[in-house]
């Protein structure tokens, strides 16, 4: 497949928020202003693009049938463990990140610190690996796909918080304050995003 | 059963649901619920991973560090996923892969670490069963409610079942097609949110007009007032 319509898909027509609601309790619960949604949205790119390339080089020398050959043992499959790597990888990555940046980039850590340890636990971080897993993706392309959900969900994120701010001065329905609106909101940016399907490049 | 263990199982349903109240768990909510079947599996498969792995910390939580508490929830969480998993792909294959990963995402599902974490940790075995299989009742009445009316709106079927007779077979019903798709499960969210609240009102939340919107707002709610009262 084309990396850059891959890219652009998994920015917009794949978008993980959007599309497929991955990540939603953090996508709701930092969108209350633009700075914070920023934070975690560079936190979350930064982890999506590193973790899914990652994952891939584990699933395809570690997990999938036959990946032990080598060692004389053509008959393992752990691919029922897959899911637990993964998560290891990842809280593995995060733990990691989160040292290399409080050391060279304080700045940095200040500013995503604080969301770094809840990636872990991230379903938009998991369901980019288990996606790439299960579509079967080569390097290239779990590292665009990667790169891509993570801007993508960035992206996402920085809207609705925008979108929020400004919605403080509304005046909501007392049942829909807060939550009930928000996921209208939410409801008319994926209608927005969906409308980007049908847009082919090249 | 006691009132205490009758609270402990009823009060996620609709006091304090999980979905509608806590936002937790919407993820995979959403991306199943195209049809009842899935919807149904999914609750299922959260409630069964939920109930054990509550009772599961809650045996451990004298035995887990603090410091590592996190880890340990996640690996019990993640052993009775990959059992559920695996099970659903022997016995319901063509269910497995309708689901897709989001078998899998119920590890990450904030709902089950979000119990093991804030019940779990602290309370019995029997108690922390309770709560375990309330919020995944809880939890299952969103998505078997979501999933139903999606289904029935944007397929006119239910289970599978046509209902409503669809007007390419010379029926009425026109399905909805936004229903089947993401923005649809958002709005069905967002007005099921609004009608538990309408209903529940101590569930609504403070208004969130900053300080210097709410001065104006009382000054025009004061002269209007004292224009109704004028005019009285």
């Amino acid at each position: 497949m084309d990396l850059l319509a891959l890219f652009v898909d998994a920015i917009f027509v794949d978008n993980l928020a959007l599309s497929f609601f991955l990540g939603m309790c953090t996508f709701l619960a930092v969108s209350r202003t633009v700075p914070t949604a920023l934070g975690l949205g560079a936190a979350v790119s930064v982890v999506q693009t590193i973790t899914v390339p990652v994952n891939n080089l584990v699933h395809r020398y570690v997990v999938t049938e036959g990946a032990w050959a080598w060692a004389g043992l053509p008959d393992v499959d752990l691919r029922y463990l897959g899911l637990m790597v993964y998560i290891a990888v990842i809280a593995a990555v995060v733990q990691v990140l989160e040292m290399v940046l409080e050391r060279f980039f304080p700045a940095l850590h200040r500013a995503m610190g604080l969301f770094l340890p809840l990636l872990t636990v991230n379903c938009a971080i998991l369901g980019g690996s288990l996606f790439m897993v299960e579509r079967d993706y080569g390097f290239a392309e779990s590292a665009v796909y990667g790169a891509g959900t993570g801007l993508g969900w960035a992206l996402a994120v920085a809207l609705l918080a925008g979108i929020r701010e400004k919605l403080r001065y509304a005046d909501v329905p007392e049942g829909l304050r807060g939550l009930g609106v928000s996921f209208l909101v939410v409801g008319l940016m994926s209608l927005g995003f969906l409308a980007l399907a049908d847009v082919r490049l090249g | 059963m006691s009132g205490a263990d009758r609270r402990v199982l009823l009060d996620p349903l609709l006091d304090n649901n999980p979905i509608a109240l806590q936002i937790l768990g919407i993820c995979s909510a959403l991306a199943v619920t195209t049809t009842l079947a899935t919807a149904f599996t999914m609750s299922l498969a959260l409630t069964v991973v939920l109930t054990i792995s509550n009772g599961a910390v809650s045996l451990l939580r004298n035995h887990i560090p603090r410091s590592v508490r996190l880890i340990v929830q996640i690996t019990i969480i993640a052993s009775l996923v990959v059992v559920v998993d695996q099970i659903l792909e022997a016995y319901a294959f063509e269910m497995s892969k309708r689901l897709s990963v989001f078998v899998g995402l119920i590890v990450t599902n904030c709902i089950v670490l979000g119990r093991a974490e804030g019940y779990a940790m602290q309370h019995g075995v029997r108690l922390s069963l309770l709560d375990g299989l309330g919020n995944g009742i809880g939890y299952s009445l969103v998505l078997i409610l979501v999933g139903s009316v999606r289904e029935l709106l944007g397929s006119g079927a239910l289970l599978g079942i046509n209902v409503l007779p669809l007007a390419v077979d010379g029926g009425w019903f026109h399905p909805m097609a936004l229903m089947l798709m993401p923005p649809g499960a958002f709005f069905l969210i967002g007005l099921l949110i609004w009608g538990l609240r309408t209903w529940k009102r101590a569930q609504i939340e403070p208004s969130e007009l900053p300080e210097t919107a709410l001065v104006l707002e009382v000054k025009t709610e004061a002269a209007e007032g004292g224009f109704a009262r004028s005019v009285r």
